[in-house]
């Protein structure tokens, strides 16, 4: 194939010839490159450096590039400042891959000397770094869900204000089966550990309270139509999915052309409000649990949402939300330490004890492994109540205050059980 | 001859130069990142350049070693039965995937690579119980080789030279051996090669066994760069980009894999810092070399400096008339 490209014969009589001035032009020519970029020395009165991993490229650009639209918002409302310190803001694209989050985050703390990091995005790049960002002992909040980094593996130099996997399921399980009334329900998420670990918690939650799972569904992450998926569902009075991205716009459309009508029940990705505009009729009735709802008319929040609308002339979703609730948190703790940050283990400290009433998602304190206790809202999407010019609108129904990850069950109990995993909890006979 | 050892030296020295004149422990890093890519695409290039076999599944190979070594290591092994265990699972693996693919050449050669990266990517993201699944394994120590603690930023880049520099003498060796000629035969006249006595299959199998032996290597030292595998880095992009990585900076050059590397891993990382669309600037200088230098950034280069020298000399008509008479 690549015969036709070369013209081998000529390349073999001066290949020899010019091999050590291509050694040398090589070895010059990687030293040129990798030349040095000056960075400022670190000075007394020097900003506070924020770093943001986020994903700007490929298939999971659209909630990155939300998560900086978050983070700038706040920092436009803030004029760059935070606890009364100039802020830095260094951006890096992790290109939505383990080995790509790995070298920006070297690059974020070696290279630029940042004082916190925002992000990353999903948990499998979270996982990557995570051991990184504990020996570097840099502050890090992050979106990613992976139950396990608040959990049974926790990170001192973690913080997560969105919410882990599970957290929004495990009320959504509840609601379920005490305001919904379901019985029998099949679930269906994405077949990688964020959809077993929301399933799981959702699984848990609703068979405490009385409901079954029927059966479990796992189409692949890619999945180019949920037909075939949809027509498995049956003997069930209800669904739960469990989607990201833009997955959920596509599985509700199948499932409506599939002709299904059992209620939907979904967490915070598969109802998330960045994707308001983009539903259709047939996701009318969807219930969603999430951290985050643009309807919440709160000063914070209103500010939040105004903000985005007048940056970007978006409907932010939860991604830009916790991104925003994020900076809170760490202006908030820095403002706790004078604007020191110099001594990280002081520093996190402050971070884990930050207590706001007034974020964009409502109240926000931390547990001692750094995970969010927070409001979740379960909504449901209709046209009632539509604002900034959308059609449909997610309604908040109820609210569940004060959510930890554990839900109702006591922290030893929860720990006792493996990680929410495509087996576990087993199915049951129903 | 001696010319060229002083080049080859000179060439080591400014390498071991490199942690010195950068400093700075992200761009050392980078360039650890830069040799053990070329390791992995010296490896490839053996296959598509001398060879003319071009495979899609290589990621799948260097995964395996990959994440041999991160699974023993996690399951509390040492560091030398992680390498050599997952050195042999690689070859194991490589004669597999040759045994298979070799089947066939061109197209269908592609196609049966693609698939068998695939099996291995779709058995490292489900079989969850061994590999974790997307969530990927953690390897909490790099070894310590004679003593010398490979932590930090600059013993790791002096390990990956160590390894990179044997990869390419090895590569070096290969290609002047006569077997490295036996091999480029059975690419451009595999029939004659076969009316001449030689086993055309037997040839691109160890050439095969080569490449998944280097292939192997890069994959190990990757686990140990990143301290962490998952299922991402055995995926098709990875694949088609160390295809890219060979075929910019030149098939079949024992330089070209090592620039195309460097080309890659510095656009991916170091202009992605200044570029959010660095994507486009990749993408815009593969259409560069493709148009201008088809045969890759080393060959190219070389037939520009070419030019620019010749032309510079004095025209004889007498050598224009020999030049065009040329085939």
């Amino acid at each position: 194939m690549f015969r036709k490209l070369t013209p081998r014969k000529e390349n073999l009589a001066f290949r020899k010839m010019t091999r050590r001035a291509l050694l040398a032009g090589t070895a010059a020519g990687t030293a040129a490159a990798l030349a040095r970029f000056p960075t400022p020395a670190i000075a007394q009165a020097a900003p506070f450096k924020l770093g943001l991993l986020t994903v700007k490229t490929g298939p999971l650009a659209q909630g990155g590039i939300q998560m900086e639209q978050g983070v700038l918002t706040y920092l436009k409302e803030t004029n760059y400042t935070m606890g009364g310190r100039k802020v830095d803001l260094v951006s890096a694209d992790t290109g939505g891959n383990p080995a790509g989050t790995k070298t920006k985050a070297q690059e974020l703390i070696e290279r630029d000397k940042v004082d916190a990091i925002l992000g990353p995005l999903a948990a499998f790049e979270l996982l990557a770094i995570t051991d990184y960002i504990r020996e570097q002992k840099t502050p890090t909040l992050s979106v990613a869900g992976a139950d396990d980094l608040t959990q049974r593996r926790p990170n001192p130099y973690f913080l997560r204000a969105a919410a882990a996997s599970s957290q929004a399921m495990q009320p959504m399980g509840h609601y379920a089966a005490t305001e919904m009334k379901l019985k029998r329900v099949v679930t269906i998420s994405e077949d990688f550990a964020f959809g077993y670990e929301q399933m799981g918690g959702f699984q848990s939650a609703f068979q405490q309270d009385g409901g079954c799972i029927v059966s479990k569904l796992w189409p692949p992450l890619v999945t180019p139509d949920y037909t075939p998926y949809a027509a498995q569902i049956s003997d069930c009075d209800g669904v739960c999915q469990g989607f990201a991205g833009s997955n959920p716009l596509r599985f509700m459309k199948a499932y409506a052309n599939t002709g299904l009508k059992y209620p939907v029940v979904t967490g915070e990705t598969g109802g998330d409000d960045a994707l308001l505009k983009s539903f259709g009729e047939e996701a009318i009735g969807l219930i969603s649990c999430t951290p985050y709802t643009v309807d919440l008319d709160t000063a914070g929040n209103n500010r939040f949402v105004e903000g985005m609308l007048k940056n970007y002339d978006t409907i932010p979703g939860q991604y830009a939300a916790i991104m925003y609730v994020s900076c809170q948190v760490i202006a908030a703790g820095l403002q706790a330490v004078g604007g020191d940050a110099s001594d990280k283990e002081k520093f996190m400290a402050a971070l884990r004890a930050v207590s706001l009433t007034d974020t964009p998602r409502g109240p926000v304190k931390f547990d001692h492994f750094g995970n969010i206790v927070g409001t979740f809202y379960v909504r449901r999407l209709g046209t009632e109540g539509a604002k900034y010019g959308l059609k449909l609108w997610n309604k908040t129904i109820k609210t569940y205050e004060n959510v930890s990850q554990f839900w109702t069950w006591p922290e030893q109990e929860f720990l006792a059980h493996p990680v929410y995993s495509r087996d576990y909890p087993p199915l049951t006979k129903c | 001859m001696t010319g060229r050892r002083i080049g080859v030296a000179v060439a080591i020295l400014a390498l071991i130069a490199v942690p010195f004149v950068i400093g700075e422990v992200y761009y050392v890093n980078i360039a650890s990142q830069i040799l053990l890519y070329a390791i992995f695409a010296l490896g490839l290039n053996v296959l598509v350049g001398y060879a003319g076999l071009v495979s899609l599944g290589h990621a799948g190979l260097f995964g395996v070693a990959a994440y041999v070594t991160a699974y023993l290591l996690a399951a509390g092994y040492g560091h030398l039965v992680a390498i050599l265990a997952a050195i042999a699972a690689g070859l194991v693996v490589t004669a597999g995937f040759a045994a298979l693919a070799l089947r066939a050449t061109g197209i269908s050669f592609i196609m049966i690579s693609l698939a068998l990266g695939e099996i291995i990517w779709g058995l490292a993201y489900r079989w969850i119980s061994l590999t974790n699944g997307d969530n990927g394994i953690s390897v909490a120590t790099r070894p310590a080789p004679f003593g010398l603690p490979l932590t930090s930023a600059r013993g790791f880049y002096d390990a990956t030279l160590v390894v990179f520099l044997v990869a390419v003498a090895a590569c070096a060796i290969f290609v002047r051996s006569p077997f490295g000629a036996a091999l480029c035969g059975t690419r451009d006249q595999p029939r004659r090669m076969n009316t001449l006595g030689y086993h055309v299959w037997m040839i691109r199998f160890w050439a095969f066994m080569f490449s998944g032996l280097l292939t192997s290597v890069a994959g190990i030292l990757f686990v140990y760069y990143n301290e962490f595998i998952s299922p991402q880095a055995l995926a098709l992009t990875a694949s088609a980009e160390g295809l890219l990585m060979v075929i910019s900076g030149g098939a079949g050059t024992l330089l070209g894999p090592v620039i195309g590397a460097a080309l890659v891993v510095i656009v991916k990382n170091v202009v992605s810092a200044y570029v959010t669309r660095w994507n486009f600037v990749l993408g815009a200088i593969f259409v560069l070399i493709v148009v201008f230098m088809p045969e890759g950034l080393v060959p190219g280069s070389v037939r520009f400096w070419r030019w620019v020298t010749a032309s510079r000399r004095p025209r004889v008509a007498a050598t224009v008339v020999e030049r065009e008479s040329r085939p």
